[in-house]
């Protein structure tokens, strides 16, 4: 570790440091295995495709493949923090796909309307399911198995059993477009890179400011040397990434939609009241709700959400393969659940982060992507995936029977 | 007597406390031994070690069960010597009959298809024994909390038991179930069996021990042989570390003029079997300052009345008038009876109190968040100050507000519970079963509290089946049986006698 040089001092002091940081990191696992095993498998990958994966154009690509994943997983996490599953999301990013293409390419409708529409009728679907769910206590699963079905035939109803497409180009932009260069500088996209470094700064900035806060009223804190390391790590590697996609094209557009939506939701959820109150709900319904929690409504938002999350993916996903098909979004219900299952959230509820979701679907897509470049058949590649899914859960078990 | 168990310099640490440090227990052979100590001392801890569910090499020191060392590695070892615990929360699964629940696990079968006739035919002999007359058929959910409590203990009777743990056995039962169930344990004695015995109800303790172990902070600090005649006071000064000459505060009367509450006939319908009134046309008040009592037997619909006035948490077809201050109150969900100033301090802290996974800090304020957020954001700083300011006030032990629920002991999780409604600063409170399984020392902390808030105006209507708690910190007193008011009468002039007379009377009237 490197918190030596970064904390000037004698040695019994830098001693000290990292055995309470070390301890510190043992009796936190369970938060921060997830990124460990993150980084692992990156290097493994790294290693084992002899620097292919993280090439400029191969790091864009996997942002660009697995945004809708991310989208569609930080809904799937307040559904599942809540109690509850979501089967259907799969089927909805189809059909909203195939409203999309129905809407803008058959019926001319101007695109940015389209897309609002399209995103007010996946929040339109996630409220007509979660109304069974919290008003009438139907459960989620049956409630959304349901609705798989019932999208998916829509779905196919909407396109005939056709492919819709193509989009019109500005439409594409979603999803293969780039933030503009307004540097303009040769080979390198500087305001990406400028963009890479001024959010990197903010959350090391956010993060010494709440520590500083919680010094000051002597809330528990974590080592220093880990602390800084923790943050230095995260610092350097958002400037490398953004480093190396700056050097291919710059950001994609996505990435900026998932960047914002994995802020928002992180604060939604650890810091305000509502994520306060859902994580509640997931703890113990009957004591949330008789603490004056007004669970209906919650969960009921919580599905709402997540339509439109699924909305967006869908058309995300769209203007990604510019076209709308009946085939969309097939099984991808069962990738979502499985990030946010590997980024530690419990099958009871009450328990996961935002960020452990987006980084459990990253491991999926890491994984994905590098054993696809190694030229691993789809066999092998599910088995494995269903492998790592298992061993994460089997080691959060573990480790929360020890602690 | 020989010695049929020592557990010898027991130490058993969770990350961050000690729960048990070098504690010592010897028990004989066919004795009633009890356990007593303060919320946290570790009595449960102990004998969780003692009957495998920590593990052999999770705790240091030695058991002697039977002149051997013995190192159990779970519940089926420890089991398979006789050994028998019935944890301080129940573990019957509801939706079973009672011949089921007594052999899960230890099924009355053959090639493993279960013997039904053999199954319920042993079940009623075992019934016969604890003195329970229900047919093992019936559902446990169907049952009470003090037959709940005799089917557990058939279930230890079925599996060969020669010491029987009982963790605060009585903590929900009422004084007539109480005393059924200690009777039984005497006649247990009398055949040979020994057992031992946790609970903070020390008449109960004096009545039915032989040896006491006080723990104290993890510590065994005394054993006192109940043949010498031991008194209360004496045990208590073990337990707390210094004599309580009071078990009650002072009652100042606070009671004003303003009526905070008015209930008029207020009728509750079962949920399912929609013809039996579970509350049936109830009308009462209480009024600023003063401490209102409800007396009654288990099953009485004291909680179904609570829990209905507070947003309609129980129950269906809820007809009648509540009034605040005044005017027609809207109680008709949690948050609007929040809002109108009600609070409802649940019996069944594990169910309906507790985020049992979350921390004190974030249990606390969860009535109340909005108290310690800025707009939409919780302000974590005001949240941790608050819930320490209630783990001091209310002295709950534990590592630091940032433990879980879930690994605090009992009374500490009740008191917990407690904290998360004093903190929402309610006009009226309702507590229901406010010191079920908390010690002697924080009880009368809980009564002070209770008066102190009545002498700063709020209304406290407490719903108790410990008529002595009843009569050490009201003012005024309503008897309820079968749904009804039958009795109201000034606590200075209630007795047990007149309550207990009370609730007779009306069951012979409605007969
Ligand atoms: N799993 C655990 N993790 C951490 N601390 C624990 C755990 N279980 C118990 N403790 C702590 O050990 C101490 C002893 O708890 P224990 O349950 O034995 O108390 P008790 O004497 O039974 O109290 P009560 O009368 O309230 O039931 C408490 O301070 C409790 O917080
Ligand atoms: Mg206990």
């Amino acid at each position: 570790m490197t918190q030596a040089s970064t904390n000037p001092g004698s040695d019994g002091f830098t001693a000290s440091q990292a055995k309470a940081s070390w301890s510190f990191l043992r009796g936190h696992l369970r938060e921060y295995g997830i990124l460990f095993a993150l980084i692992a498998i990156m290097v493994f990958f790294q290693i084992a495709t002899d620097g292919i994966l993280l090439k400029p154009i191969n790091l864009t690509n996997l942002v660009l493949q697995n945004s809708y994943i991310v989208i569609m997983a930080i809904g799937m996490l307040l559904v599942i923090v809540s109690g509850h599953i979501d089967l259907s999301v799969g089927s909805v990013l189809g059909f909203v796909g195939a409203l999309a293409a129905v809407m803008i390419v058959q019926w001319d409708l101007p695109y940015l309307l389209a897309a609002v529409l399209c995103l007010a009728a996946g929040a339109l679907i996630g409220m007509a399911q979660g109304f069974w769910v919290a008003y009438f206590r139907i459960p989620s699963f049956i409630v959304t198995l349901a609705g798989m079905l019932v999208f998916k035939g829509l779905t196919l109803w909407l396109l005939a059993g056709q492919s819709v497409g193509p989009f019109p180009a500005q439409f594409q932009l979603i999803a293969s477009g780039f933030i503009p260069d307004i540097f303009g500088a040769e080979g390198l996209n500087l305001f990406s890179l400028v963009i890479g470094l001024v959010v990197a700064t903010a959350i090391l900035a956010f993060a010494i400011r709440t520590r500083m806060s919680q010094a000051k009223t002597g809330a528990p804190t974590e080592p220093f040397a880990f602390f800084a390391a923790k943050h230095g790590l995260i610092f350097v590697a958002l400037v490398y990434m953004s480093w190396l996609m700056a050097g291919f094209r710059g950001l994609p557009n996505v990435f900026i939609v998932m960047a914002l939506l994995i802020a928002i939701y992180s604060f939604v959820t650890s810091r305000t009241t509502i994520g306060r109150r859902i994580y509640a709900i997931g703890g113990n319904e009957k004591a949330a709700t008789l603490s004056g929690i007004n669970s209906q409504r919650l969960v009921f938002l919580t599905f709402a959400n997540m339509g439109m999350l699924a909305a967006l993916a869908g058309l995300v996903f769209a203007a990604r393969l510019n076209t709308a098909t009946p085939k969309a979004g097939v099984s991808f219900e069962l990738d979502v659940i499985a990030a946010v299952f590997i980024g530690g959230a419990s099958m009871a509820g009450g328990v996961g982060t935002v960020v452990g979701a987006v980084i459990g679907a990253f491991i999926m897509g890491v994984m994905n992507n590098g054993m696809s470049i190694l030229g691993i058949g789809i066999d092998w590649q599910q088995c494995i995936k269903g492998l790592v899914l298992l061993a994460a859960v089997i080691f959060d078990v573990m480790n929360k029977k020890k602690g | 007597m020989p010695t049929i168990l020592e557990m010898r310099g027991i130490t058993k640490e969770f990350p961050g406390v000690k729960a048990l440090n070098n504690v010592s227990l010897s028990v004989e052979e066919g004795e009633i031994h009890a356990l007593v100590g303060e919320n946290g001392a570790g009595k449960s801890t102990l004998m969780k070690v003692l009957s495998g569910v920590y593990p052999h090499g999770s705790y240091s020191g030695d058991i002697v069960f039977d002149g051997e060392v013995r190192a159990y590695r779970g519940i089926r070892d420890s089991e398979a010597d006789g050994i028998i615990i019935i944890h301080q929360e129940l573990a019957l699964i509801p939706l079973l009959s009672i011949a089921e629940n007594i052999f899960l696990g230890n099924e009355r079968a053959r090639g493993g298809i279960i013997d039904w006739r053999r199954t319920e035919a042993r079940a009623a002999e075992l019934l016969e024994q604890v003195g329970l007359r229900e047919s093992p058929k019936t559902l446990v959910d169907d049952l009470g909390l003090g037959k709940q409590q005799l089917v557990e203990i058939a279930k230890a009777l079925s599996k060969d038991v020669r010491l029987m743990i009982l963790d605060e056995p009585t903590s929900s039962l009422n004084e007539t179930d109480s005393r059924k169930l200690l009777d039984l344990l005497l006649e247990f004695k009398a055949k040979g069996m020994t057992s031992i015995l946790i609970s903070h109800k020390l008449n109960e303790i004096s009545r039915v021990a032989d040896t006491i172990t006080v723990i104290r902070d993890g510590a065994a600090v005394s054993r006192l042989d109940c043949a010498e005649g031991i008194s209360e006071g004496r045990i208590i000064r073990d337990m707390v570390g210094r004599s309580l000459d009071n078990r009650f505060p002072e009652r100042v009367a606070h009671a004003r003029e303003e009526t905070a509450l008015e209930v008029r006939n207020w009728t509750v319908r079962h949920p399912i079997h929609s013809e039996r009134r579970v509350v049936d046309d109830v009308s009462f008040h209480v009024k600023r300052g003063e401490v209102l009592g409800i007396a009654g037997l288990m099953g009485a619909g004291r909680t179904e009345l609570a829990m209905s006035l507070f947003g309609r948490s129980w129950g269906a077809g809820i007809e009648g008038e509540a009034w605040i201050g005044g005017a027609r109150a809207d109680l008709s969900t949690v948050r609007r009876a929040i809002d109108a100033g009600l609070a409802y301090v649940t019996e069944d802290r594990k169910t309906y109190g507790l985020v049992l996974d979350d921390t004190i800090r974030r249990n606390v304020p969860l009535a109340k968040l909005e108290a310690v957020a800025d707009g939409l954001v919780v302000n974590r700083n005001r949240e941790a100050e608050v819930a320490e300011r209630y783990r001091k006030r209310l002295n709950i032990k534990s590592s630091s507000i940032e433990q879980e629920a879930v690994n605090l002991s009992g009374g500490n999780q009740q008191k917990v519970v407690l904290s998360k409604w004093l903190f929402a600063d309610p006009d009226i409170l309702i507590l229901d079963e406010p010191t079920r399984g908390i010690d002697v020392g924080a009880k009368f902390e809980i009564y002070t509290v209770i008066r102190d808030l009545a002498a700063s105006g709020k209304a406290i209507i407490v719903i108790s089946s410990e008529m002595p708690e009843l009569l050490g910190v009201t003012d005024r007193l309503y008897v309820m049986n079968e749904g009804r008011f039958v009795a109201e009468m000034a606590t200075e002039e209630a007795s047990q006698e007149r309550i207990m007379t009370a609730i007779i009377k009306s069951g012979e009237e409605a007969a």
